[in-house]
C-alpha cells in the first residue's frame, strides 16, 4: 500500500515538474512585464510602463492591427474555401478524391520554409509584386488543409440518408446542404476556423517571405528584434511582454470559464 | 435534358483550383528553378555544388542530429505525461492536458523570446554564465520545449483508445506491471508514437526561428540556408527546397505517415 502512494507521488511530482518547466518562462515575463525597465535582471520597481505603451505606441498598435487582421481575413477565407473543397471532395469520385486528399497533406507535411520558398519563387516567376494579396495567399495555402483535415471527419460521422432525406421531401440541393448538412459539420467547421486562426498567428516564415515591404506583424518584429536588436527595439519588445501576459491571463480566463460552464452543465443535468 | 442542377461535386473547384495553382504549380515551379541557370537553361550546376559543398552537407547532418535529439528528448517526456494521464482515474485530467496545450495559444514568436529571456536570467548568475554559449542545449531546449505538445497529444489520443479489459487481461494472466506495459501499452501506443514523431522531428529540422533567437546565430540549421539565399539566387534555394522536400517526404514515409485527423493541433479535444 505504502509503495502506491510513493509511486502516486512520483507521477504527481513529474507532472508537476514538466509544467513547471512549461510556466516558467511565461510567468517571467509576467513578472518583469511590470518592471520599469526594459532588461530583465533585477526588478527595479513596478511600474505599469510597458502597459501603457502598448497601448499607445502606434507602431505597437499597428503591428497588432497587422497580425489579427490578417489572421482574421486569412483564416475566414480559408474556412470558406476548406468546407466547401472538404464537402466537395468527401462526394467527389474516388480519383478526384485521392489526388485533392494528396495535395491537401502537400503543405500539411511539408517544411514551412519549402512552402514559403517555393510560393515565393512562384510569384517572382510570373512576376507578382508581394502585396496583402501574396501574404493572404501564403496563409490560405498553410492553413486551409487543416480547415479540411477537421472538417473531414465530420463529414464522414454524418449521416448520408439525411441529405437524401431532405431532397425526398423537396428540398434544392443547395438548401439541403446549408439546412440539414451544415449544421452536422458545423463543430468541424468552427474548429478549422480556430485551428487557421492559431496557424496564422503563429506563423512567421511565411509572412516573411510574402509580406510587403514594411510590413511588420508581432512575429516578424519580434524575430528581428530579437535577433538584432537596439535600444529603440527593447522598449517595444519589452511592450510585447505585456501582450503575452495579457493573452495569458485571457487563455486563462476562458479556460476557467468554460470548465465553470462545464461543470454547471453536468450538475443541471443530473 | 435538363440544365446542370447544382451538384455538391462542384463545390469542390475553387479548392481544386486554389491547390494547383499555390500548391502543385510551386512544387513544379522549384523542380525547374533548381535545375536551371538565371538564363532559364537547363543546368545540373547547383545539383553539383550543393552535394560537393561540405558546408551544406554537414549542415544536412547537424539539422538531422539537432532534431533527432530534440525528438527523443520530448518522447522521453511526453510519454511518461502521456502515460500518468491516460492512466490516471482522476476527474479532471482533461484540465491538466489542456494545461499542456495552453502555451500553443502564445504566439510562437514570443514564447521563444521568453524562453531567450530566461536563459539570459539564469547565465548571469554565478557559475552558470557557461549557459550564455551553451548554444546547441538552448536550441533544443526551446524546441523541446514548442513542440512538445505536438508529441503528447498524439500518445494520450492513442493511449486512451486501448481498451482498458486488456490490462485487466494480462494481469490475469500473470503479467507483471512491466511486462503488461511493455507488450501491452508499448506496441499499442505504438501509432502515437509515430504520429508524435513525426510532428516534432519534421518541423525541429527545418524551423529555424527557435535556433536563431536561441543559438546567438551560431547554430545554423538547414531551413535557415534557404533563407540566406532569398532574393539573391532563387535556383540554388530551390535547389535546397528540393533537398528538404525529398528528406521531409522520405521521413515521413519511412515513419508510416501520420493520422491527421487525429493529431492536429488538438482539433479532437
Amino acid at each position: 500500500m505504502k509503495k502506491q502512494v510513493v509511486f502516486k507521488c512520483l507521477k504527481a511530482g513529474f507532472i508537476g515538474l514538466v509544467l513547471l518547466l512549461l510556466y516558467t518562462p511565461i510567468l517571467l515575463l509576467a513578472i518583469y512585464s511590470f518592471d520599469k525597465t526594459d532588461l530583465i535582471g533585477r526588478f527595479q520597481g513596478f511600474s505599469f510602463d510597458h502597459y501603457i505603451h502598448l497601448f499607445t505606441d502606434s507602431d505597437v498598435l499597428g503591428m497588432i492591427g497587422n497580425t489579427l487582421l490578417l489572421a482574421l481575413i486569412a483564416a475566414l477565407l480559408s474556412t470558406v474555401l476548406g468546407t466547401a473543397g472538404a464537402l466537395g471532395m468527401y462526394y467527389s469520385k474516388k480519383r478526384v478524391k485521392g489526388v485533392m486528399q494528396a495535395l491537401n497533406q502537400v503543405p500539411v507535411i511539408n517544411a514551412e520554409i519549402v512552402t514559403a520558398l517555393a510560393l515565393t519563387v512562384t510569384f517572382v516567376a510570373v512576376n507578382i509584386e508581394r502585396s496583402w494579396f501574396t501574404l493572404i495567399v501564403g496563409h490560405m495555402v498553410i492553413c486551409t488543409p487543416f480547415v479540411v483535415l477537421s472538417v473531414i471527419p465530420k463529414l464522414k460521422q454524418m449521416d448520408g440518408s439525411l441529405y437524401e432525406a431532405a431532397l425526398d421531401l423537396g428540398a434544392s440541393p443547395f438548401k439541403a446542404l446549408m439546412t440539414v448538412v451544415l449544421p452536422q459539420i458545423i463543430p468541424g467547421v468552427i474548429s478549422g476556423f480556430m485551428l487557421a486562426i492559431t496557424l496564422s498567428l503563429d506563423d512567421y516564415i511565411v509572412t516573411m517571405y510574402t509580406r510587403p515591404t514594411g510590413f511588420e506583424t508581432i512575429s516578424t518584429y519580434v524575430y528581428n528584434a530579437t535577433t538584432k536588436g537596439n535600444a529603440h527595439t527593447a522598449v517595444t519588445l519589452s511592450s510585447f511582454w505585456a501582450l503575452t501576459t495579457i493573452i495569458f491571463l485571457i487563455i486563462v480566463a476562458i479556460v476557467i470559464g468554460s470548465n465553470l460552464i462545464g461543470r454547471r452543465k453536468k450538475e443541471e443535468n443530473k | 435534358m435538363k440544365i446542370p442542377r447544382f451538384s455538391r461535386k462542384t463545390l469542390c473547384i475553387p479548392y481544386a483550383v486554389f491547390l494547383l495553382f499555390f500548391v502543385l504549380v510551386p512544387m513544379l515551379v522549384i523542380l525547374l528553378f533548381a535545375f536551371t541557370d538565371d538564363a532559364m537553361h537547363l543546368s545540373f550546376e547547383n545539383f553539383i555544388k550543393f552535394f560537393s559543398d561540405p558546408t551544406k552537407l554537414s549542415t544536412i547532418v547537424y539539422s538531422l542530429v539537432i532534431a533527432l535529439v530534440t525528438t527523443v528528448v520530448a518522447l522521453l517526456i511526453a510519454y511518461p505525461v502521456a502515460y500518468i494521464l491516460a492512466q490516471s482515474k482522476i476527474k479532471r485530467k482533461y484540465v491538466i492536458l489542456m494545461l499542456f496545450v495552453l502555451p500553443m495559444w502564445i504566439n510562437f514568436v514570443l514564447r521563444v523570446n521568453a524562453i531567450r529571456e530566461l536563459f539570459n536570467l539564469i547565465s548571469q548568475v554565478e557559475g552558470l554564465d557557461g549557459l550564455a554559449n551553451a548554444n546547441y542545449f538552448k536550441t533544443i531546449f526551446g524546441m523541446v520545449y514548442d513542440f512538445l505538445p505536438f508529441m503528447i497529444l498524439p500518445l494520450y489520443t492513442t493511449m486512451m483508445k486501448i481498451d482498458k479489459s486488456l490490462y485487466e487481461a494480462s494481469a490475469d494472466l500473470g503479467a507483471g506491471g512491466f511486462t503488461t506495459f511493455a507488450r501491452v501499452t508499448l506496441p499499442l501506443s505504438m501509432p502515437g508514437i509515430m504520429s508524435g514523431v513525426t510532428m516534432v522531428f519534421l518541423p525541429s529540422m527545418t524551423n529555424y526561428v527557435v535556433s536563431d533567437m536561441l543559438g546567438n546565430a551560431k547554430v545554423t540549421i538547414i531551413g535557415k540556408f534557404i533563407y540566406t539565399y532569398f532574393g539573391n539566387d532563387w535556383h540554388m534555394g530551390s535547389m535546397i527546397a528540393l533537398v528538404l522536400l525529398v528528406v521531409v517526404f522520405l521521413s515521413t514515409w519511412l515513419t508510416g505517415g501520420f493520422k491527421a485527423d487525429e493529431t492536429v493541433r488538438g482539433t479532437n479535444l
